[in-house]
């Protein structure tokens, strides 16, 4: 019933995005089947791709064809490589999903031990770590940091790959079963392709982890801080509990909530630098394949991607959502 | 005036990290008048006897594969980056905080109007959007700045609403009620005076927030185009020599960029600290 009413509360935000992904290119300045042609087509032959892609008639009738079109998965063909742009992005998409959930792992993996450590010795060496990384992490341009990790830890170290896609030209990938090579050759028992693999994905994922742990880092700190001030933290210490116990169970517990609600962010943070970590990293995922279509002005796939790329984000703060509910009873009650 | 200046002071010496970010912002905006008078060589002129040197006394920052001096060009950047992050939450500013407090203040049906539009915007990822964006309307520089303001309004609206909605039954808007003032002068000369310090605050923290968006957007090509000298696009520029060793094109653009949004984040902090001393962490 509560998970429910929560994909309910999620309908007007996939209806929106879907609106404006379709107005993106519709009903803009400039005229889209000049986009979709192509910057060498004949005034003919852009009338013809009017016509054909329906831009001759009314914007409530072309909208009725586009949702038939996001029914069926049809999100056009690429111009510049003529391949439906849904199948492309799928086939992309696990590249991107590997690298960002990494990067999810990395960041929380991170932020949350030092925001915890912080907040139970306010004032020590940790606790301005803590600051000083929460304070550069957002300053710092994710494709900047990616390019000097290249350089410190492939150039000078020489300790990671070529910046050069998923996996080095001595591997071949793993057997298709969910497109995660770390996950696909661990199955396939084939831990060579797995240590290629991983060696591929850490720089992007610690460049993207940089710059997205900030905010959970800083909330970790305050919501502990809160947590551990507060009475029923006080009761516990008294009534002698360990202190990991009133740190982990009582203080934690507890401060868990206003984290999880700012995995939002992350998740916007996260998959706006995936683009950017991309490009740096010769990535294969459908970033990459955005950005080429951006530059050759081949609009279908970057509709795609950005519709793609927010359906993905509405589900990832559903998820948020429901675990949040999760955590908190309370939340159960007055929903 | 001298007694605003006391307290500036007094301020600043409470706590030197916000001296510092005033200081550094005060260098950058001094950049952004004066470098291109200042600088040494011109930010395009090419020389190809001298390409791929590393920092020297002539070149302190190297050059780039054309040859071009790469301090120069840092330092002549400073107009544009700083002129699109302004621009853009200038425009941010301005119709997000408008709307915002109209929704906050009227309540109704204008809420819920401005409440969906903004709930729209925040369904995507910020910097996706901008990418949609500026593909949609075209690939300039205008465009970028249109798109680094839409996906930064929401902050601004949601801020705007939820300090209006508070304060339009306080006493002091009553009497200004009371006296025959009409909607829009309370709005205006009454509520907007009131959220001001909050919303400077944002003003700084998304400044730091638009010029990575605008780098990032020109990193991937967007926008601003060669040969034009801006951080983000000489950060992609010298990508492909990071691999072959010569660090320089790329870093020093990368660190400007990052001191830039440094500066406007610390000074964002400090200015919170300012208005509201409680959310001091």
């Amino acid at each position: 019933m509560i998970v429910l009413r929560r994909l309910a509360s999620a309908l007007p935000s996939i209806a929106g995005v879907i609106v404006v992904t379709f107005l993106l290119t519709r009903a803009l300045p400039g005229d889209p089947a000049i986009y979709f042609a192509g910057p060498a087509a004949t005034e003919q032959a852009i009338e013809e791709i009017r016509h054909k892609l329906g831009f001759d008639r009314s914007l409530p009738v072309q909208f009725v064809g586009y949702l038939k079109d996001l029914v069926h998965g049809n999100l056009g063909n690429s111009l510049s490589t003529g391949q439906p742009v849904s199948q492309e992005l799928l086939t992309r998409l696990p590249a991107s999903a590997e690298l960002t959930f990494l990067a999810l792992f990395l960041s929380v993996g991170i932020a949350v031990p030092l925001g915890i450590v912080a907040a139970t010795r306010p004032g020590s060496w940790v606790d301005h770590t803590c600051r000083i990384v929460t304070t550069a992490g957002v300053s710092l341009p994710v494709f900047f940091t990616g390019l000097l990790l290249i350089y410190v830890f492939y150039y000078l170290v020489g300790w990671a790959p070529a910046p050069l896609g998923r996996l080095d030209i001595y591997n071949s990938a793993p057997p298709f079963r969910t497109g995660f090579y770390l996950i696909d050759s661990f199955i396939a028992g084939d831990f060579e392709t797995f240590r290629a693999a991983l060696a591929q994905l850490a720089l992007p994922a610690f460049s993207m982890a940089i710059f997205s742990l900030a905010p959970l880092a800083r909330v970790t700190r305050a919501s502990m801080l809160a947590a551990l001030g507060s009475d029923f933290v006080r009761t516990a210490k008294a009534s002698g509990l360990s202190h990991s116990r009133v740190v982990y169970i009582y203080g934690f517990r507890n401060a868990v909530l206003p984290v999880i609600t700012t995995l939002g962010m992350v998740f916007s943070f996260l998959l706006g630098a995936n683009v950017l970590v991309e490009k740096v990293f010769a990535w294969p995922g459908i970033g990459s394949y955005a950005i080429e279509a951006l530059i050759a002005s081949d609009y279908a796939p970057v509709q795609g991607f950005v519709l793609i790329m927010a359906l993905l984000y509405v589900l990832l703060n559903l998820a948020i959502d429901l675990i949040y509910g999760l955590v908190d009873p309370r939340v159960r009650f007055t929903a | 005036m001298t007694e605003a200046l006391r307290h500036a002071r007094y301020v600043l010496s409470e706590n030197p990290v916000t001296a510092f970010a005033f200081g550094l912002f005060t260098f950058f905006v001094l950049c952004a008048i004066l470098g291109p008078a200042l600088v040494p060589y011109s930010p395009t002129a090419s020389d190809t006897a001298q390409a791929l040197r590393p920092p020297s006394a002539a070149h302190l920052f190297g050059t780039d594969q054309l040859g071009r001096d790469i301090f120069s060009r840092v330092v002549v950047a400073t107009r544009l980056d700083l002129g699109i992050a302004v621009t853009s939450v200038a425009l941010a500013f301005g119709i997000g905080t408008l709307s915002g407090l109209c929704a906050g203040y009227f309540g109704g049906l204008t809420d819920r109007i401005i409440g969906r539009i903004v709930d729209t915007i925040m369904a995507f990822p910020l910097f996706v959007l901008a990418m949609g964006i500026v593909a949609a309307l075209g690939n300039t520089l205008a465009n970028i700045i249109y798109a680094t303001a839409i996906i930064n309004l929401p902050i601004y609206a949601r801020l705007a609403r939820t300090e209006a909605n508070v304060r339009r039954e306080a006493g002091f808007v009553e009497a200004a009620r009371l006296c025959g003032n009409s909607e829009a002068r309370i709005v205006l000369g009454q509520i907007l005076p009131n959220i001001m310090p909050l919303m400077m605050v944002q003003v700084s923290l998304t400044l730091g927030y638009a010029i990575l968006n605008a780098a990032g957007l020109s990193f991937i090509g967007l926008g601003v185009r060669p040969p034009t000298a801006e951080w983000g696009i000489m950060v992609a520029e010298g990508a492909s020599n990071i691999i072959s060793g010569e660090w320089w094109i790329a870093l020093f653009p990368g660190l400007v960029l990052m001191a830039a949004v440094f500066c406007f984040n610390l000074m964002g902090d400090g200015l919170r600290d300012m208005v509201d001393p409680r959310k001091r962490t």
